[in-house]
């Protein structure tokens, strides 16, 4: 049976083709084969967050996903989201609130607001915290994370 | 840590994953969030992983005579936001928000939750609760088995070499019945220290004991307390003491009864 296979799926807009391993999982496969290091890689088994990416429009854990499992899927990063502007207001609220300090959980935490607020009409302050509940930040700085979110919820 | 090496292979169809089941030190990848941190952390070192993600068949919630089926490969995302779940089987609709957060709810799948049979999950006190039955299809056949024996221990289940489980039988709620889902956790979404799902007399615990742990209503409040406190030792994790969590079980019991 087969250890390395070949893919095709489509990062941030463009089709990539390549020969992977099974054993690699889909955020070292876009960091080491890509460059894409804008996803992090923190705790590796599903626990802080930080390696948050969206696969076929839907927020996954980029450590718990083979990087095989994505073969045929379109997968976009805090790369893409960024040139593509769609995560300009964030970035902005972010920058503005204070709500990054050493920045390791950002990209993550970006993710996740913005699956929020594309997801939901308005939600509260509670349903922000809810909903990044699975995003860490060992900087403790929640509070402003909160604060970028909910600015950009009542735009 | 990154996972041991494995090969891989994607299935289209049962038959076909019953085949590849068959090969030495295969094991069944379904949504993978809880086999990928055990690769990732070296507790399970399969030869072959067989990703039954591509089988569609077993992808469907559906009503019929009475029960809601729902596929093995439904996610906690798809069972989250089914108007069919929600109308008949509130009680792991109500649960689905205490599972992981919303990246893993994505991916994990209701089979594998089952299949694991960790005795913190939501999904299996959720089953003997609602007496479901577990549907499981193997090379040689398949059967039907109620959640209660289903469930034999920790991580283990009445699953036979090479069988997968394949659809959940969930009787539809009657108007009368009272469900509760609670959970007390350090963290929303983590694993809970103890958790109740609560079907009219029948109140099932997870965190208490080495798989789902059932006890009956048993009239009144008071005499159903004693009848936990009798019945369930629960063992101690790394910071609540078996006391702790048999008080705590006793809380949410209070609270569920109030509830209903």
């Amino acid at each position: 049976m087969e250890h390395a296979l070949d893919i095709t799926l489509t990062v941030n807009g463009t089709s990539v083709s390549r020969r992977v391993q099974a054993r690699q999982h889909l955020v070292d496969f876009l960091r080491e084969e890509l460059g894409l290091t804008g996803s992090h890689v923190g705790c590796e088994h599903g626990v802080c967050g930080a390696c948050t990416l969206r696969v076929d429009g839907k927020l996954v854990r980029g450590c718990l996903m083979l990087a095989v499992q994505a073969n045929g899927c379109r997968v976009d990063t805090v790369e893409g989201l960024s040139d593509s502007k769609e995560l300009a207001r964030l970035q902005k609220a972010f920058h503005e609130k204070n709500a990054l300090q050493c920045g390791f959980c950002t990209p993550g935490m970006l993710l996740a607001a913005q699956d929020l607020i594309s997801s939901s009409r308005k939600p509260t302050r509670e349903e922000i915290r809810l909903h990044i509940s699975g995003n860490y930040c060992r900087c403790t700085g929640y509070q402003a994370i909160v604060d970028a979110i909910e600015e950009v919820v009542n735009g | 840590m990154k996972a041991p090496a494995f090969a891989y292979a994607k299935p289209a169809s049962l038959a076909e994953a019953f085949e590849l089941l068959a090969r030495p030190g295969a094991t069944v990848l379904a949504g993978g969030q809880s086999l990928i941190p055990s690769l990732n952390m070296r507790l399970s070192s399969p030869e072959l992983l067989v990703d039954i993600g591509g089988i569609e068949q077993l992808k469907h919630v559906e009503r019929k005579n009475g029960s809601v089926h729902i596929g093995a490969l439904v996610t906690h995302a798809g069972l989250e936001t089914s108007e069919v779940v929600r109308k008949h089987v509130p009680l792991l609709a109500l649960a689905v928000p205490h599972v992981a957060h919303a990246a893993i709810r994505n991916r994990g799948t209701l089979g594998g939750s089952l299949a694991l049979a960790d005795p913190a999950a939501e999904y299996p006190a959720v089953a003997v609760a609602l007496e479901a039955w577990i549907h499981v299809e193997g090379p040689r056949g398949a059967r039907r088995v109620a959640a209660a024996d289903f469930f034999k221990g920790l991580f283990e289940t009445d699953l036979r070499p090479g069988e997968l489980l394949t659809t959940v039988e969930f009787p539809v709620a009657k108007a009368t019945d009272r469900s509760v889902f609670l959970e007390l956790a350090r963290r929303h979404g983590d694993y809970a220290i103890v958790g109740l799902a609560a079907h009219n007399d029948r109140f099932v615990f997870l965190g208490m004991g080495l798989k789902p742990e059932l006890v009956k209503g048993a009239g009144s409040i008071e005499k159903t307390r004693e009848t936990l406190k009798k019945s369930l030792k629960p063992p101690a994790d790394l910071y609540n003491a078996s006391a702790t969590k048999l008080h705590l079980a006793g809380v949410l019991l209070e609270r569920a009864w109030n509830t209903r």
